[in-house]
């Protein structure tokens, strides 16, 4: 399967349990989003399917292939744009593209040809000569995603992606993810309306546990509730046995 | 290939930042000018040329550990490292792509110290030279030192111990501004197990024409150098593994 799949996940610090038993299973092409609270896992989850941080316990596959056992053939098929923008911001938009292809290997020929078409399909043109550390945060934030395409993944993490960003960047960068084609892409959100707008399924996560998953729609069928908030707040306080 | 590809970039980031040349290339100038001028307006010998231009080319690259430091706390910081770790990368490309670029930018900077003294009265013999390559063990030092504090410390921590606190060191503990046998005591031995003086007295033997007397001056520094080096390459992998 080459989007992902979990069985037991799990992180500990010390006796704090980021993650707990988590299993998962994302289908190649669908968007999914993680849905929770600060603290609730989300971005340890990501870091452990990016082979940033190593699980305690448990197995994950991405794109097919072992976080634990593969993780240089794993890296070689994700991309991940961070919470935070993580660009190079005395380099220009251009020179971010050019410089992440160039680290996956691409010859210079083959890096200007990818970064004319993330270019195109990301609609950069504007601010391809500008210093990223100059551009507004909606423009820091398309240009990472821009990034983490450079290489071709099969599998897209994308952490919080518009965090901070006003309603009108906000909605610009809605509409880049939906167009993004061909690429599963995993979403870490806080943001209720962002989960609706963005993914095929919502998988909500509070206190280091996956609760649910399933479409928005089959989520507030489940709960009785007309809003996603009002169904992510029924099956949080259900957890909690409120 | 990699590793130069991220060797580009840093030199990038740096040299596009204009504190770079303002306290890299900047402040060690203006310095060597006003000392000059003074020399020139005193009856004895407090700043000659021969002794002052190894010890401000000396405290000039203490900047490059400062520039290393604050780049890598900063790609820390902003999650431009965590990006990078999802790429095929290896530890070894981290290390040489932050030091490579260093090493050419300390010895650039060096060179525009002696350029200047050449233009104030330095003479120009072959030793100038020698005093430029001996600027080298003590470059390789401060670009140690910089890789170490940006894998371990914040940006802002950067800012202070690497800006205000090691330049500070350099300063006094060189015995470029005075001779630190003068105050003597702890002080002086302080600054004897410490490279910054070996470093600059490495310059003056070398602008003596002396290689000999700089031999016992190059063993400290070229010492505090490779420990540096090996301690920021073992702490960036360990750290690397960690996060």
């Amino acid at each position: 399967m080459d989007g992902v799949v979990t069985e037991g996940l799990t992180k500990r610090y010390g006796s704090l349990t980021a993650v707990e038993a988590l299993d998962l299973a994302v289908p190649a092409g669908e968007r999914f989003a993680l849905l929770g609270v600060n603290g609730a896992g989300k971005t340890t989850t990501v870091r452990m399917l990016c082979c940033l941080t190593r699980p305690t316990a448990g197995r994950a596959l991405v794109g097919g292939r072992s976080v634990t056992e593969e993780p240089m053939a794993v890296k070689a098929r994700i991309g991940l744009s961070p919470q935070e923008t993580a660009v190079a911001p005395n380099l220009t938009a251009e020179e971010n593209l050019l410089f992440m292809a160039g680290v996956h290997g691409m010859g210079r020929e083959q890096a200007r040809a990818r970064a004319k078409e993330l270019t195109e399909a990301l609609d950069l043109g504007q601010v391809l000569r500008r210093r990223a550390g100059k551009l507004s945060g909606g423009w820091q934030r398309r240009l990472s995603i821009a990034m983490a395409l450079v290489s071709r993944p099969k599998v897209l993490f994308l952490d919080e992606p518009t965090l901070g960003l006003d309603v009108l960047a906000r909605s610009a960068l809605w509409e880049t993810i939906r167009s993004l084609e061909g690429v599963t892409v995993i979403l870490t959100t806080h943001y209720m309306e962002e989960a609706e707008a963005l993914a095929d399924r919502v998988g909500i996560m509070a206190a280091g546990r996956l609760l649910r998953t399933g479409s928005p729609a089959q989520l507030l069928a489940g709960t009785g509730t007309d809003r996603l908030e009002d169904a992510f707040l029924a099956i949080v306080k259900e957890a909690e046995g409120r | 290939m990699k590793t130069l590809i991220l060797a580009r970039r840093t030199a990038r980031e740096i040299l596009r930042d204009p504190l770079t040349v303002i306290f890299g290339l900047g402040f060690p100038l203006i310095l060597l000018f006003l000392l000059t001028a003074i020399q020139r307006n005193v009856p004895v010998a407090l700043f000659t040329l021969e002794s002052l231009t190894p010890g401000v080319a000396v405290f000039g690259q203490s900047f490059i550990t400062l520039f290393a430091a604050t780049l890598i706390a900063r790609d820390r910081s902003s999650s431009f490292l965590q990006r990078l770790y999802t790429t095929p990368l290896a530890a070894g490309d981290y290390i040489l792509g932050y030091a490579l670029p260093l090493l050419p930018m300390g010895l650039a900077q060096s060179a525009a110290c002696y350029l200047a003294a050449l233009c104030l009265g330095l003479p120009a013999t072959v030793h100038v030279l020698w005093a430029l390559l001996a600027a080298l063990p003590a470059g390789l030092f401060f670009i140690g030192l910089g890789l170490l504090a940006g894998t371990v410390l914040t940006d802002r921590q950067v800012g202070g111990l690497c800006g205000a606190l090691l330049t500070n060191l350099t300063a006094w503990l060189s015995g470029t501004w005075f001779d630190l046998s003068l105050v003597g005591g702890w002080f002086e031995d302080l600054a004897r197990a410490l490279p910054f003086l070996h470093a600059v007295q490495l310059g003056r033997a070398a602008l003596r024409g002396e290689p000999a007397g700089g031999l016992d001056h190059l063993w400290p520094v070229a010492g505090f150098a490779m420990a540096a080096l090996i301690a920021a390459a073992a702490v960036f992998a360990a750290k690397m593994r960690r996060d």
